[in-house]
């Protein structure tokens, strides 16, 4: 059902964990659909020097959280804000269909992130203003019944 | 070797070496059709009359009342829809419940687009259907009461004996999926009052794709598939003969020593809910405690999701399932856990272990050493548990 690179990234995961003096946090997803990612990152000079992940759901929620912040570890916020779900999914070496969705909150986890440490810091992100993080990824990939 | 520990009994079981020699013959030595006239022919309709004794021995009833089927789905299909069509004149009503399998539910569903009603009886807080509910729900027009015997997630057996009087009292037929509980509970057809009932040979230790339907005699009854006279006109298509007397052998087996078997499966059933109790936190028991299946364990870990604890279970050879959203291929999580008044998020945390007779205690003990540190660690993932923590 997964690809290596998945199960790898969900029983070794990368990156997990808190950061207390976090410059930006992020939580989406809702405990009701089964998954829940909660991003924090570390920002100096524009530039995103640590970024730690809590998630709550299924193994592709896991790797898709976990192999964000591979991608994002180090990256200016021009780039981070430029890591599309598909990339993420990509990066693991796709993921099942129905899963689709996990890597999408993946994405919306960082924006999350971002938009907290752009109210906090008092600092414009562009593209930011144009993110809807209320959007729900399920309805949009569970349309066939397995 | 890495140790494999399969915990799915419900789902399916291993052929039997005692089944599957005697179903060997009849794939290349006695091949022949049982509707032929010669010899072989022959040999194959005796093979099929002899799995259908033992099938109706085992059930109480006569061979006459004994049809084969393509597992417990078709079963399950042809009990309700062929009731329904062939009855129609009578009324429009059936009653099921909430927490069936699909095969009853989609079926039931489809039947609503073909002009019938159904009653969806609501279950208590251990999964048993609501009697008052049942006796309330009937009505001049209620021609099928379908309630499964025993659930197949949560291991709830349900009252069947009192739902018998109820249907009988109210000369409405009562068919029942007892997929889960034959081969594992001592069922008469006629001390409970059965009408029709459903069953699947891959659960106690048969081929797959080979079940049966009880059809009590008399029981005004559609077919399903038409295009022969086999299974006395009522169940088209050359009879599958090496998993019948697969299924034969399976259920004869299967009941040779059933209060034992039982006895060592319920045991290890108790030891393995009171270990996982004792050695992990905010864990719940799912289904009734006592009126349960001998090898069902269901059971919610809070604060973590159901699939991610399968692959990490998958990872140390344990086979398990689950009825998180993630792992039924929907957004909702298990419609039974929802019935028995489960809020979502644990719903989706539950783990549902089944044994069967080739478990073992050393089994129960790894299994719960390894799922202490599983959860452990999705919980240290998990951003709900954090919250749960800093609460204390």
């Amino acid at each position: 059902m997964y690809s290596q690179k998945v199960m790898d990234h969900f029983m070794n995961p990368r990156n997990v964990g808190e950061i207390p003096d976090a410059d930006g946090v992020g939580e989406v997803g809702n405990p009701k659909c089964g998954d829940i990612m909660k991003m924090y990152l570390k920002i100096k000079d524009g530039v995103i020097e640590d970024v730690k992940f809590k998630t709550f759901g299924c193994g592709a929620a896991v790797a898709s959280s976990s192999m964000a912040t591979e991608l994002i570890k180090g990256k200016t916020i021009e780039e981070a804000m430029k890591l599309t779900n598909k990339a993420v999914a990509e990066a693991l070496d796709g993921l099942p269909s129905i899963k689709m969705h996990c890597s999408v909150l993946a994405e919306q986890a960082i924006k999350a992130a971002l938009l907290d440490y752009s109210k906090k810091h008092n600092v414009h992100i562009p593209g930011l203003e144009n993110v809807n993080l209320d959007e729900d990824p399920h309805h949009h990939e569970h349309e066939s019944d397995e | 070797m890495k140790k494999y520990i399969y915990m799915d009994n419900a789902a399916t079981t291993p052929v039997k070496k005692e089944v599957l020699e005697e179903m060997l013959p009849y794939f290349s030595e006695k091949y022949g059709n049982p509707s032929s006239v010669y010899s072989l022919g022959s040999a194959s309709k005796r093979a099929i009359e002899d799995a259908r004794e033992k099938v109706a021995k085992v059930l109480g009833a006569n061979p006459k009342e004994i049809f084969f089927t393509g597992g417990g789905s078709e079963s399950d299909n042809w009990a309700i829809k062929g009731v329904a069509f062939a009855n129609k004149h009578k009324g429009n009503h059936i009653i099921t419940s909430k927490i069936e399998h699909h095969a009853v539910l989609h079926t039931c569903e489809y039947l609503e687009k073909h002009g019938f009603e159904v009653t969806y009886l609501d279950v208590d807080e251990y999964g048993v259907v609501d009697l008052e509910q049942l006796k309330n729900s009937i009505t001049d027009k209620t021609i099928l009461i379908s309630i499964m015997f025993a659930n197949n997630e949560i291991g709830t057996i349900e009252p069947i004996k009192e739902i018998g009087e109820i249907a009988k009292g109210r000369n409405i037929y009562f068919h029942t999926d007892a997929v889960q509980a034959v081969g594992n509970i001592r069922i008469d057809v006629n001390e409970l009052n059965i009408d029709l009932l459903s069953m699947s040979a891959h659960k106690f230790y048969g081929p797959k794709g080979i079940g049966a339907l009880y059809i009590r005699q008399g029981v005004k009854i559609d077919p399903l598939i038409a295009g022969g006279a086999q299974e006395r006109n009522r169940r088209a298509g050359t009879e599958n003969v090496p998993a019948i007397v697969g299924m034969g052998k399976a259920i004869e087996l299967a009941y040779a020593n059933l209060e034992e078997k039982n006895e060592r499966i319920r045991r290890l059933r108790d030891m393995l809910i009171e270990k996982i109790q004792a050695n992990i936190p905010y864990v719940r028991l799912n289904g009734h405690p006592t009126k349960r299946l001998p090898g069902n364990v269901n059971m919610c870990f809070q604060y973590i999701e159901g699939e991610s604890l399968l692959l990490s279970l998958d990872m140390e050879g344990i086979a398990a399932s689950s009825g998180s959203a993630c792992t039924s291929g929907s957004l909702d999580p298990s419609h039974v856990l929802l019935a028995i008044g489960l809020p979502h998020e644990i719903a989706h945390g539950s783990l549902r272990l089944t044994l069967g007779e080739f478990n073992t205690e050393e089994e129960i003990d790894y299994v719960v050493e390894k799922l202490v540190k599983i959860v452990e660690r999705l919980r240290s993932m998990s951003p709900l548990y954090e919250k749960v923590k800093e609460e204390k």
